[in-house]
């Protein structure tokens, strides 16, 4: 431990932190713009410096370390002075545009603006020109936003391991960008979006889908359907100031219903539906000496990962379409008929915690007689956008149910939002369907948790089931080379894109706290403990959508609806 | 040919990435991009990361050279010269930027910071030639030394063209 002095309150640390931190421990706060809790410091924005005795210049908090008796001062006149001047300098090459732009009141350049005084332009120079890609269907690159803090870069180089956007050129013509400075579409990139959640400016966004859905809500013709997925319900209500791990499933269907959606339906339903596929296609292939171990299929960023990078794992990818999708194609057949709608005058419209989802809902082989399964999707933040838009005040809107029958849904579709959660549920239905019995402990700890990968070893009946869990698209190299070596020990494995599964997706409420996230994760299990039936194979409606449409699991028309292919891209 | 450049190097050790980048220029005299892949798989980094330091440093070119390289000077001499003049004829004549080439890949056109002849002022170095002292009228005629010779089109050519 030493002992440190920061603005005349006498600091004890631990040897080996940074200032930053130990401002931090108490209640000290420095503002940042690069810093990346537990990645290494680039110190590279500046905007962290603090004034420290008997050092010449201004230092970075973030990067330097405590040292015994050290003098800091984090908020001395020089300080705010050059914190100032940063600032003006990143604004004043930036299109100020905050009015008409996305990140509005949401922005970390805008608060640091505020928080500095920034009342007059001292600085006028050239500024950048950079169009924007809007090549790829689910996010938006905006150069010109760009403050180069070079979080971005980070997440997707050192966390996810793709390496889709680098730092290029240099100077003033410095830019985050692509290979050959290409659309991300032709990049490497999966759309997981966890950039998007980095960004401290709109520099990355989300491709906006509102004008098509308030559109099709419009259109008098058009029977629009609702569906959400199981994290949205954990996290949506941190936008309207509710504490994080609030569970808004009712609200959220009462405000669709207001938003004039005609039914809403619930994507846990699909992963219900999902869970009885995919459980009926891993005792297939161990039966039947098909490819193994057998990935889940669930994470569209998980299968662009695998299409553009690992070919030869394709036949190990589980066949079933995601949940959101099943439930579209069912909603397209099973639904339309019932109702003697003409599916094509169908409108669906995912609500999703995800980025990579719009890219899926555009796959041409997620669609039956080139009509989608799912029309649209929206994002968790686009969602209360239309909330905002339509004056809906979320807090105070009654709780309401899901319309049925595509609405009813078991525990262990609510859990499919969290890392761990579809291996967890898909344990529970496979081990009734080898053994006929329910399993008794029906909560599997060992692939719960923010590990990078989870593995355990389930007994089903006298046959031993290794099960791996990958949280995280940077976690999963070592063990599909495993996979591809024939050294893979594993039965099954799930892969999640985004480190600790939906709750943290690329299309979630903009954070920047990992404690956020556990407390996501810990609505989406409470979920699970509270529901009467916490089976997939329990859930009625999906017994009956077998009887009376489906037959069974992997029949042919399951086949023709639920199931899908994958190709080398 | 690559490959062996890329195999004298080892594996999964990103330091080696400058050296690497510049025997691959060496060889090919710019950096191709499927060799700049077989590289990134090589050292175990990205593509947008080799592209970063491919563009960082002036050294390394993406695009290969043209058969003749224009250097205009753009010093101090040169400046107060009206060098910009220069290059923005050069430009116009090419109808290319600083930095490209030319479609027919027949110039190069590049930017040097001195060429150490700053007596003769504003100075363009076409290959090993010097042209100092140079005005904007002469760029045409300086430029058509270095054009390939053209077999004059035939008159029967030219009477198709007509019709």
């Amino acid at each position: 431990m030493v002992e440190l002095t920061i603005n005349n309150l006498k600091v004890k640390a631990e040897e080996g932190m940074t200032i930053l931190d130990a401002a931090k421990s108490v209640g000290i706060s420095i503002p940042t713009l690069c810093y990346m809790k537990d990645l290494f410091p680039t110190g590279a924005c500046r905007i962290c410096v603090v004034e420290v005795d008997g050092q010449r210049n201004l230092l970075p908090s973030c990067a330097f370390p405590v040292s015994e008796g050290m003098v800091v001062e984090t908020n001395s006149p020089r300080v705010r002075r050059a914190r100032k001047t940063i600032v003006e300098l990143l604004v004043e090459n930036h299109p100020q545009d905050c009015l008409i732009c996305v990140r509005n009141k949401n922005c970390e350049l805008q608060d640091l603006a505020e928080r500095y005084g920034l009342r007059e332009h001292r600085y006028s120079g050239e500024k950048r020109k950079h169009v924007v890609d809007v090549s790829s269907p689910s996010i938006e690159r905006d150069p010109a936003k760009c403050i180069l803090c070079g979080r971005c870069t980070r997440v997707c180089n050192e966390i996810q391991k793709i390496g889709a956007i680098d730092f290029a050129q240099r100077g003033f013509n410095s830019i985050v960008t692509t290979p050959y400075n290409e659309g991300l579409n032709v990049s490497d990139c999966i759309f997981c979006g966890q950039c998007i959640l980095q960004c401290p400016t709109a520099a990355l966004r989300e491709r906006s889908s509102m004008k098509i859905v308030s559109n099709a809500l419009e259109n008098k013709n058009k029977y629009v359907i609702a569906q959400i997925a199981p994290a949205v319900r954990a996290t949506l209500g941190e936008e309207f100031h509710m504490p994080p791990g609030t569970d808004v499933t009712g609200k959220l269907v009462s405000g669709l219903r207001r938003l004039g959606f005609k039914r809403v339906f619930d994507t846990n339903f699909g992963a219900d539906l999902t869970i009885l596929e995919e459980a009926n296609e891993l005792i297939g292939r161990v039966q039947n000496d098909q490819p193994l171990p057998m990935f889940t299929s669930c994470c569209p960023g998980w299968i662009r990962f695998a299409e553009r990078n690992y070919p030869d794992i394709l036949p190990h990818l589980s066949s079933c379409k995601s949940p959101h999708e099943m439930e579209g194609a069912i909603l397209k057949s099973y639904f339309a008929k019932k109702m003697g709608i003409n599916p094509k005058d169908i409108f669906v419209v995912s609500i999703m915690p995800c980025t990579v989802k719009k890219y899926e809902s555009e796959r041409p082989e997620l669609a039956i007689d080139s009509l989608h399964d799912v029309d649209s999707v929206l994002t968790t933040r686009e969602l209360v956008r239309f909330f905002n838009m339509a004056g809906i005040d979320f807090a105070d809107l009654p709780d309401e149910e899901f319309d049925n029958p595509l609405g009813e849904s078991t525990g262990a579709a609510a859990i499919f939002g969290t890392s761990g959660g579809v291996m967890e549920a898909a344990i529970r239905t496979a081990y009734y369907n080898i053994t006929g019995e329910n399993l008794e402990n029906i909560e599997v700890d060992q692939i719960r948790g923010p590990e990078g990968v989870k593995s355990a070893t389930v007994k089903i009946g006298d046959l031993d089931v290794n099960i791996a869990v990958v949280n995280g698209i940077g976690n999963v190299r070592p063990i599909i080379e495993e996979v591809l070596a024939g050294k893979s020990k594993y039965h099954f494995i799930e892969v999640m894109a985004c480190p600790g599964g939906c709750v943290n997706g690329g299309g979630q409420p903009i954070h920047q706290n990992l404690e956020n996230v556990m407390k996501r994760v810990k609505a989406l299990y409470e979920i699970d403990k509270k529901s009467v039936s916490r089976r997939s194979h329990e859930n009625e409606s999906v017994q009956k959508l077998y009887k009376e449409f489906l037959k069974e699991p992997g029949s042919h028309v399951a086949h023709e609806l639920l199931h899908t292919t994958y190709s080398h891209r | 040919m690559a490959n062996q450049i890329i195999e004298k190097y080892p594996k999964n050790d990103r330091s080696i990435l400058i050296p690497l980048l510049q025997d691959i220029q060496e060889e090919n005299g710019y950096l191709p991009e499927d060799v700049l892949k077989e590289a990134a798989a090589h050292i175990g980094i990205s593509m947008s990361s080799i592209y970063g330091v491919a563009t960082f440093y002036n050294q390394f070119r993406l695009t290969p050279l043209g058969k003749n390289v224009i250097r205009v000077c753009r010093g101090t001499a040169c400046h107060v010269k009206n060098s910009a003049n220069i290059l923005f004829g050069l430009e116009t004549a090419l109808n290319i930027k600083a930095g490209q080439t030319t479609r027919d890949k027949n110039f190069t056109l590049e930017v040097v910071s001195c060429i150490g002849a700053c007596s003769i002022a504003p100075v363009i170095c076409i290959n090993d030639d010097y042209y100092g002292r140079v005005t904007v009228k002469e760029i045409d005629r300086i430029l058509k030394k270095y054009q390939p010779v053209q077999p004059k089109p035939s008159p029967q050519k030219a009477e198709e063209v007509v019709k």
